[in-house]
């Protein structure tokens, strides 16, 4: 027990340093640029705001005078009181307020889309690899290769195109209709989810190929050690060979990869967002670089961040639960 | 180098490596040989969003480009960029890796933990970041790829690295005296030839995928035409609400084609360098492929098997 809990803190200080490092990160590359940072991040706001506002904002970032480790620890204390500035593009929310106006809807359009593609991609790669056969694998795995080589987005394009479009079964924009009123009725979850379907799938198809070759692969190297040929040799049924046996072991390596490949599904359901012009952080994201608004982009940056963070805290304290080894 | 060579012509020799290298060919070729083909891809050809026809191959878009010509040029930037960035990724990554896997102890563990932290970093959000800062244009792209891709390649090349760095031909060459750089540039870094080169692959595929995101999101140069700037107006034209797919579609197909013709090559490099790979080839053709592929990795033994 004591093994685990020195596991999660260290897990915990790592995730800590990399929270670190985003924050330096984002107090850094403004002042590494060529040009006068503070102009150009401001640029926007003249003549909306007063000398006096437009200080108090400079401050919120660290602009003010004297050495970089000043101006450092001043944006730390801001950021660590949840100040994160004025937002340029919807004057005068503040960044905090536009964040969490959209961390709902990616966090229940990724959420949802990776943990079915998870478990689909998974259990569709537990029987690849059980009935594995060359002529099968010489054709799904360049297909699900070339699949996976679409951008996110221009799947998106496509499905929004032809279902939305052509066959209009599916609402082409935004995450509920305009004639719903938000709140615990029927209409506005029948209307939350069909405006999800379109994105949701585009999610899980291009990422489900992912996650089928790792599990399949994971499973074939399992398959492949002495405890599967003694089992087999025992004489135990297929499925429980098949799941209790092979299955539960291979999955391991896909749940840590899991964490692993959040970053990276998140970026795309931004992009995806942006499409589907879905109101959740990618369509921030846009608006914050056509407009400039660079106190929302930072904001963007480290809200995703460290939802990654945690997130893979969580798998680790998963994997902990899953994973003996982890424990001794 | 002449195991480079040798290396290079079974891969030609290789099918689903040779099916990638034409597609890529194909590609490289056409879009070298555009701007002599075609005329140039920001002239006002017809009316704008004609659907494809024997005039215009690919249509009109919303300014009345031609498609075709946008995609053959756009093909251009968007490969030289992918490959350029795919190049200096591993550079970086061989060295950082290299670094950390020869000498390991203390300058590993800092290494290591700023290629782990680089790898849990969201990749679009930290590019969009350093590219809405730094003046749009090729260079801004390049950059911001480097910076974003070089962790995951120091991470593999560094645990390969690692390997050699033990074993008795690099313990020779240090009693011998030769550098630490000569011994990692030398002796170590030519003998992982296949997984540089599927590295490099790999970096470039994440070139052309991040690339074309970054220039959809409107942070590239806009003015130039790349498969990114062209689905970035293909949006900004409203060419979903008017239903004029073939102003995205060939770009899109042809991301897709390339990638996965890169995609194909790192299929072939992993079946000729992967002893598992190769030893189940063997056998297979040998016992025309009747044998128990689950278990444990098949062992040639030398002159048993005929190839």
């Amino acid at each position: 027990m004591n093994k685990s809990v020195i596991y999660i803190f260290r897990r915990f200080l790592f995730y800590c340093l990399a929270g670190f490092m985003a924050i330096t990160l984002n107090f850094l590359i403004p002042r590494l640029m060529p040009g006068d940072p503070a102009s150009i991040m401001f640029a926007q706001f003249k003549g909306k705001l007063k000398p006096e506002a437009l200080d108090a904002l400079k401050e919120t970032f660290g602009f003010a005078d004297g050495p970089l480790l000043m101006q450092y620890f001043d944006y730390l204390k801001h950021l660590f009181r949840g100040d994160f500035g004025v937002s340029i593009s919807y004057f005068p929310q503040p960044v905090v307020e536009v964040i969490s106006s959209g961390l709902y809807w990616t966090l229940f359009l990724a959420g949802t889309s990776l943990i079915i593609s998870f478990i689909l991609g998974s259990i569709v790669g537990i029987f690849l690899a059980w009935n594995r056969d060359q002529k099968l694998d010489s054709f799904l795995i360049p297909t699900l290769s070339f699949l996976g080589a679409f951008p996110y987005f221009f799947i998106a394009m496509l499905l929004l195109y032809y279902f939305g479009f052509i066959l209009d079964w599916f609402p082409l924009r935004h995450a509920y209709s305009q004639y719903v009123t938000p709140g615990y009725n029927l209409d506005f979850i029948i209307s939350v989810l069909s405006h999800s379907i379109l994105p949701a799938f585009t999610l899980i198809f291009v990422s489900l190929g992912g996650w089928m070759l790792s599990m399949r692969n994971n499973m074939i190297s399992i398959l492949g050690t002495e405890y599967i040929n003694y089992a087999k040799a025992i004489g135990y049924d297929k499925k429980i060979l098949m799941f209790r046996f092979a299955a539960r072991n291979a999955l391991l390596p896909s749940i840590t990869g899991f964490g692993m490949a959040l970053g990276f599904i998140l970026s795309g359901a931004l992009l995806t967002e942006i499409i589907f012009s879905y109101p959740g952080q990618g369509y921030l994201l846009l608006q914050a670089v056509r407009a400039q608004d660079f106190p929302l982009l930072q904001g963007i940056f480290l809200t995703i961040t460290f939802s990654v963070l945690l997130s893979n805290l969580i798998v680790d304290i998963i994997l902990l639960l899953l994973d003996p080894r982890i424990r001794k | 180098m002449n195991n480079i060579i040798n290396f290079f012509i079974s891969l030609t020799n290789n099918f689903k490596a040779k099916v990638g290298l034409y597609i890529l060919f194909i590609f490289i070729i056409t879009s070298i040989f555009a701007p002599l083909i075609i005329g140039s891809p920001s002239d006002y050809v017809g009316v704008p969003l004609q659907a494809p026809s024997t005039e215009f191959w690919f249509g009109t878009n919303g300014q009345g480009q031609d498609v075709f010509a946008q995609t053959l040029h756009g093909a251009q930037k968007t490969l030289f960029i992918a490959f350029l960035s795919g190049f200096l990724v591993v550079l970086v990554g061989a060295f950082l890796g290299g670094v950390a896997g020869y000498f390991g102890s203390r300058l590993d563990d800092v290494i290591s933990l700023l290629i782990n932290v680089f790898l849990l970093l969201p990749g679009l959000p930290l590019m969009v970041i350093l590219a809405a800062w730094l003046p749009p244009g090729p260079l801004t792209i390049i950059v911001v790829l480097v910076f974003t891709g070089w962790a995951w390649h120091a991470r593999v090349l560094r645990s390969q690295v690692m390997v050699f760095s033990n074993q008795d031909f690099v313990l020779a060459s240090k009693v011998c005296g030769e550098s630490s750089f000569r011994i990692i540039m030398i002796e170590i870094l030519p003998r992982m030839l296949p997984l540089i080169a599927s590295s490099f692959i790999g970096a470039t595929i994440y070139g052309i995928g991040a690339q074309v995101g970054l220039e959809f999101l409107g942070l590239g140069d806009i003015s130039q035409v790349t498969w990114g700037t062209n689905l970035y107006w293909a949006t900004n034209d409203l060419a979903l609400l008017t239903g004029s797919w073939w102003t995205y579609v060939p770009t899109g197909v042809s991301i897709a084609l390339v990638s996965l013709s890169l995609t194909l090559i790192n299929f072939g490099i992993d079946e000729l360098a992967n002893p598992r790979l190769i030893s189940e080839r063997h056998l297979s053709n040998k016992l025309d492929g009747e044998f128990d592929r689950n278990s444990v990795t098949p062992v040639r033994m030398k002159n048993n098997v005929n190839t």
